[in-house]
């Protein structure tokens, strides 16, 4: 049982689980702060729909509830110690989304209100609604030109 | 409570998808949450992404493929009412909570708060 290994095996065999380990770690980080981000979000989207809202504006006042709570946690600088844990299952909420616009503005509110707070908070938002709406338009282009043909 | 499960899991795998390119690709979160929104909207008007909302509830609409799905439905629904007009506004008009909501309360917080001392 007890097999000797030199210290270069060692530093060998190190090496060759350190990444695959890593890998795993970070990505059952992901899925149990992404996953219960999304069950959190569940409870009020079931809490808003036995108060009798509609599927759609349930749906559309829980995003808005999970990005004030984004919002609140990065100014408590809470999110930043979420995000260092759980990584892309933080990112990729739209508590992420909030705290991408949160953060670089309170970091650069120095800068002013205009350029600092105002230009900064779109540091990642804007690349993503930029692509997000463009995509939208060239689908709904293509949609509609699907709805003539058919 | 199976719904929350659902949602658990749904969510969970899409970030799992999104932490799995990031160690393997190198890509940056930046253009982790870009390339979500933009594959929500393909899924969405491809009718593939309703079908995953219908599953996992919250688990499904509240990752970037979500906000991404949100635009297409909304593009398709104006499409459907005003035709060529609505491939301007139906996107847009459907996310418009969720932007000004994501500009508002992150404005406010802030102003509100102090950054950590590094």
């Amino acid at each position: 049982m007890s097999k000797k290994i030199t210290p270069h095996e060692y530093r060998h065999l190190v090496e060759k689980t350190m990444p695959s380990s890593r890998v795993l770690r970070n990505v059952l980080a992901a899925f149990v702060t992404g996953g219960l981000i999304c069950a959190v979000a569940q409870v009020f989207f079931m809490g808003l729909k036995s108060m009798g809202v509609d599927e759609e504006t349930a749906f559309m006042l829980t995003t808005v509830i999970m990005i004030f709570l984004g919002a609140v946690l990065t100014g408590l600088n809470i999110y930043d110690k979420i995000g260092k844990f759980g990584g892309a299952g933080a990112s990729i909420p739209v508590t992420g989304f909030s705290n991408s616009i949160v953060s670089p503005a309170m970091e650069y509110k120095r800068e002013g209100y205009v350029m600092g707070v105002g230009a900064k908070m779109f540091l990642i938002a804007g690349p993503v609604l930029v692509y997000g709406i463009f995509a939208s338009v060239v689908a709904g282009l293509i949609y509609y030109v699907w709805t003539q043909v058919m | 409570m199976t719904d929350i499960v659902k949602a658990f899991i749904t969510g969970g795998i899409i970030c799992v998808i999104a932490q799995l390119l990031t160690d393997y690709t190198g890509i940056t979160p930046a253009r982790i949450m870009v390339l979500f929104v933009v594959t929500g909207v393909v899924l969405g008007i491809l009718g593939i992404y309703p079908a995953i909302v219908e599953f996992g509830g919250a688990g499904a609409t509240i990752p970037l493929t979500g906000f991404g799905n949100t635009l297409a439905k909304g593009v398709i629904k104006a499409v459907n009412e005003t035709g060529l007009a609505g491939v301007l506004t139906g996107g847009v008009k459907a996310a418009s909570a969720g932007i000004s909501s994501a500009i508002t309360f992150g404005y406010i917080m802030a102003i509100v708060s102090k950054p950590k001392l590094k």
